[in-house]
């Protein structure tokens, strides 16, 4: 009767090769999956692949919104890698992005009659500080209080994406714009700069470029880095080398939350240009898929953001092309997630039948 | 007498890195106490996981009872009468010792056949043991008892208790080896798995001495000695432990004065007026039963715990109860916690990440907040040269460490910071005798230039080795401190169980 009962069992050795394995066996088993969805939807599971995975990057165009979509999830996946290395479940990073957006963007539309090379990065200032602001929230509470991190920030978001609504329904609301709810357009300096003549692809990308080059710096060459690592490898041992665990959460969130904020103020002063309800197509929350895609490794974090950000457009070609809805896209980013953690539990365990040993 | 209850035959068995058992064979009498002697690593456990059937073997067979044993999970092997005590007890701690024990039935049986069932046994082997009390209040002897009974339930003919004593206090090991000779008079046959030699002579009647996954011998006691069953469990002679009582200098460097912790919570253990004082050079021994408040009091001493109710801690003159262990450390004070795996030392990191983990007073490790990898690897590779680590490289993962070794390593690294006071927990804990001997060693060399240490143990052998000075932590209270050269170990005995 031992026989046919399953037991999870830690494998012995593991190999090295396994941070590539992992996210490339989560990718085919996506893939596979998903031909599997469109031919029972009845459709030819290659060319749905095609037009969702490789068409839309066919064209120089399509290849620069693959960069302007993944430079906001590749942005706040490295400030959330900050969060989880040290094992802090900081959900809210949506939130975040909208608190950004909501100060830099209010900065533009205080200047809106006024034009200066100084505009800009006051309002970088301004959304790093606001989503900033918003992370520390649930960090002091989970200092101070002990609360679940998880709850507070999640619940933020919708706090933040509330007075988003407020604003540009009320105080903010566009004076010629017909009630649409939505801001003034922002002025001409108070945009990003294209990177490219004709392509949306912005100056955010250098930026996140940079960051994600810090931090690398950061998570191998300092003590605060390796502080991050000890207190999410074994919390005692963090105590024994006299880390200061409340500080490091509030780094760690305020961090995360300055780079979420600054994707959302690149958000609305790139390719977007207002304020408006919808900013921001669940950023915040796919980014955790792209941290943990990218096993936290800035590096991994820039392929997986390309990955992801392409089914952001495969989506959007496959509603056009194959009248699929585009929540399909949201169908690969859960499976990429669902299999990721599957093949992560098949690397570091085995399932035995019968005897334990 | 001399019916034969196991007859191991060639047993063998071989995991990735290591042939854990050799062919194994000997033989156990029926109704006997059989000790099983060895050394960490000697194969002892691999072999009873086999015997209890939590894992197979690669060869070889048991004849039990004259059949071959043929199980494959521990509860075919209690019901073929094969019982099994851990050294980890498995208990559950919120609930009464009744319900722990009629947790412990593999079988459907009445509550009330149950229940005279260990009424029964607790008179027959006087097993005195309040069945209402919650387990969390009962004492490491009690609750060794409470596993006694549960195993008994099931009318075992063979009883295997591994390292039964390792928590126990010199009287509760006396009333454990009085309920052993009764088991033995009532048909049961024990198979006790042990490193500690003197246990074997007083309570065995033949050994079976294992190393490197084999068998060297297996013999009645007769004549041996603890002298000669050293030699063949290490293979070798152990060099000769001495300390030197005329290194301890006058002045004190280290005191506690009436410290008071109450934590309010079952699972810890207050701490009501500790004081100690600690020389120049000398060795203070803090003994005890486990989960008397020597884990409370080491996070008090190290500064991972701050909260101190009132008291002083005082070094060199200057208070230091408020500082945590990285200030603590800047002060020349170093720390070695219990466990090696997840506390002194991370596991998934490297042993050149771990050295980072104690930045000592005045290291190069870091500068500006940026690590200095190359002082970094010296410091590791003289960690390892100096302290005979055997591991791949600095680079090894702590994990890919033996206890033994991992050990080592810790002290080593922490020694190494030539600190003026080290406060060290269970030093030789679950490791074999060499490295065990090297540790104690290394720790009466450092006291000889002029550290303070503070070592506290389970292990009362290894404290009357090598401290100068002994107190007993009971209940969270500290009894004044003995010299060791003139100590009364009847009293030590005393003090450890509560008495006065």
């Amino acid at each position: 009767m031992n026989l046919l009962s399953p037991s999870i069992v830690p494998r012995t050795q593991i190999s090295s090769y396994v941070n590539f394995l992992v996210p490339l066996i989560a990718i085919i088993l996506t893939l596979l999956t998903g031909s599997l969805i469109f031919s029972l939807l009845g459709f030819n599971p290659i060319h749905s692949l095609y037009t969702f995975f490789i068409s839309p990057i066919s064209s120089l165009y399509g290849f620069s919104e693959l960069l302007v979509k993944a430079t906001p999830l590749a942005l706040i996946a490295i400030g959330l890698s900050y969060c989880f290395k040290n094992n802090i479940y900081n959900i809210g990073a949506e939130g975040q992005l909208i608190m950004g957006a909501i100060f830099g963007g209010g900065v533009a539309i205080y200047f809106y009659n006024v034009e200066g090379f100084w505009l800009l990065p006051l309002m970088l200032l301004a959304g790093v500080i606001g989503g900033s602001l918003w992370a520390l929230i649930p960090a002091l509470l989970k200092t101070k209080f002990n609360t679940n991190e998880i709850l507070t920030s999640l619940m933020l978001v919708y706090v933040a994406t509330f007075i988003l609504d407020y604003l540009v329904v009320g105080p903010w609301k566009d004076p010629s714009g017909f009630s649409y709810p939505k801001s003034r357009p922002f002025n001409e300096s108070a945009r990003m700069p294209e990177l490219f003549d004709g392509l949306r692809v912005h100056f955010g990308l250098i930026i996140t470029l940079f960051l994600v080059f810090i931090s690398w710096f950061i998570f191998s060459k300092t003590i605060f880095g390796f502080q991050l690592k000890v207190s999410g490898l074994s919390i005692k041992a963090a105590r024994f080398a006299g880390f200061n665990q409340n500080k490091l959460i509030i780094s760690a969130f305020i961090i995360c939350g300055g780079f979420a904020g600054l994707a959302g103020l690149g958000e609305v002063s790139g390719p977007i240009g207002l304020l408006y309800r919808d900013i921001s197509p669940n950023y915040g929350f796919t980014a955790i898929i792209v941290a943990f895609l990218g096993r936290l490794h800035p590096v991994g974090i820039i392929f997986s953001s390309l990955i992801i950000a392409l089914t952001y457009l495969g989506a959007e070609d496959a509603q056009v092309f194959l009248q699929i809805p585009s929540a399909v896209g949201f169908i690969f980013q859960g499976l990429v997630l669902f299999y990721l953690l599957g093949a992560e539990l098949l690397v570091n365990y085995k399932i035995q039948f019968g005897k334990i040993s | 007498m001399n019916e034969l209850i196991l007859d191991i035959q060639n047993i063998s068995k071989s995991f990735p890195s290591v042939k854990a058992n050799n062919k194994v064979t000997f033989g156990v009498q029926k109704n006997t106490v059989h000790a099983i002697l060895g050394e960490n690593g000697a194969g002892k456990s691999t072999f009873v996981k086999i015997l209890y059937g939590l894992i197979k073997q690669d060869e070889g067979k048991i004849i039990y009872k004259n059949n071959e044993l043929k199980i494959s999970s521990p509860s075919e092997a209690r019901k073929v009468g094969i019982g099994m005590i851990f050294q980890h007890f498995s208990l559950f701690e919120s609930l009464t010792v009744r319900e722990n024990l009629m947790l412990g039935i593999d079988e459907y049986v009445s509550y009330k056949k149950l229940e005279i069932k260990i009424e029964n046994l607790i008179q027959k082997y006087k097993l005195a043991l309040d069945l209402d009390a919650p387990v969390i209040s009962l004492s490491s002897g009690q609750k060794q008892k409470v596993e006694i009974v549960r195993v008994l339930l099931q009318n075992p003919k063979i009883l295997v208790m591994d390292e039964p004593t390792s928590v126990l206090s010199p009287q509760e090991v006396k009333n454990l080896f009085i309920t052993l000779n009764a088991l033995v008079k009532n048909e049961t046959t024990i198979l006790y798995i042990t490193h500690k030699l003197e246990e074997v002579i007083t309570i065995c009647n033949s050994v079976t001495i294992m190393r490197d996954g084999k068998v060297i011998e297996t013999s009645s006691i007769g004549s041996n000695t603890s002298k000669t069953l050293a030699t063949k469990m290490l293979g070798r002679n152990l060099e000769q432990i001495t300390k030197d009582f005329s290194a301890v200098k006058d002045s004190v460097n280290f005191e506690v004065n009436n410290l008071s912790c109450k934590f309010n919570d079952p699972f810890f253990t207050d701490l009501n007026n500790i004081s100690l004082k600690v020389h120049k050079g000398e060795i203070l021994g803090i003994a005890g039963v486990a989960g008397n408040g020597q884990s409370e009091l080491m996070e008090i001493l190290s500064g991972e715990n701050l909260y101190i109710e009132s008291g002083k801690i005082i070094f060199n003159k200057k208070r230091i109860e408020k500082l945590n262990p990285q200030q603590r450390r800047n002060l020349s004070i170093s720390f070695v916690p219990e466990d090696r795996l997840g506390h002194s030392a991370v596991p998934e990191l490297s042993l050149v990440e771990n050295t980072l983990l104690s930045r000592f007073y005045n290291n190069k490790f870091t500068k500006n907040g940026l690590i200095q990898k190359k002082f970094l690897d010296d410091h590791t590779e003289s960690i390892i040269n100096l302290f005979n680590v055997k591991c791949l490289d600095t680079n090894s993962n702590a994990s890919s460490l033996s206890g033994g070794n991992l050990q080592k390593y810790v002290i080593g690294r922490e020694i190494l910071s030539k600190p003026e006071l080290l406060i060290i927990s269970h030093p030789t804990w679950g490791i074999d005798a060499g490295a065990e001997n090297f540790i104690r060693q290394s720790l009466i060399k450092l006291s000889k230039l002029g550290t303070s240490i503070i070592v506290i143990s389970q292990d009362l052998d290894e404290l009357i080795q090598i401290s100068h000075k002994l107190s007993i932590i009971y209940n969270g209270t500290l009894s004044k401190s003995f010299n060791t050269d003139s100590i009364d170990i009847e009293k030590v005995g005393m003090l450890m169980g509560g008495g006065k």
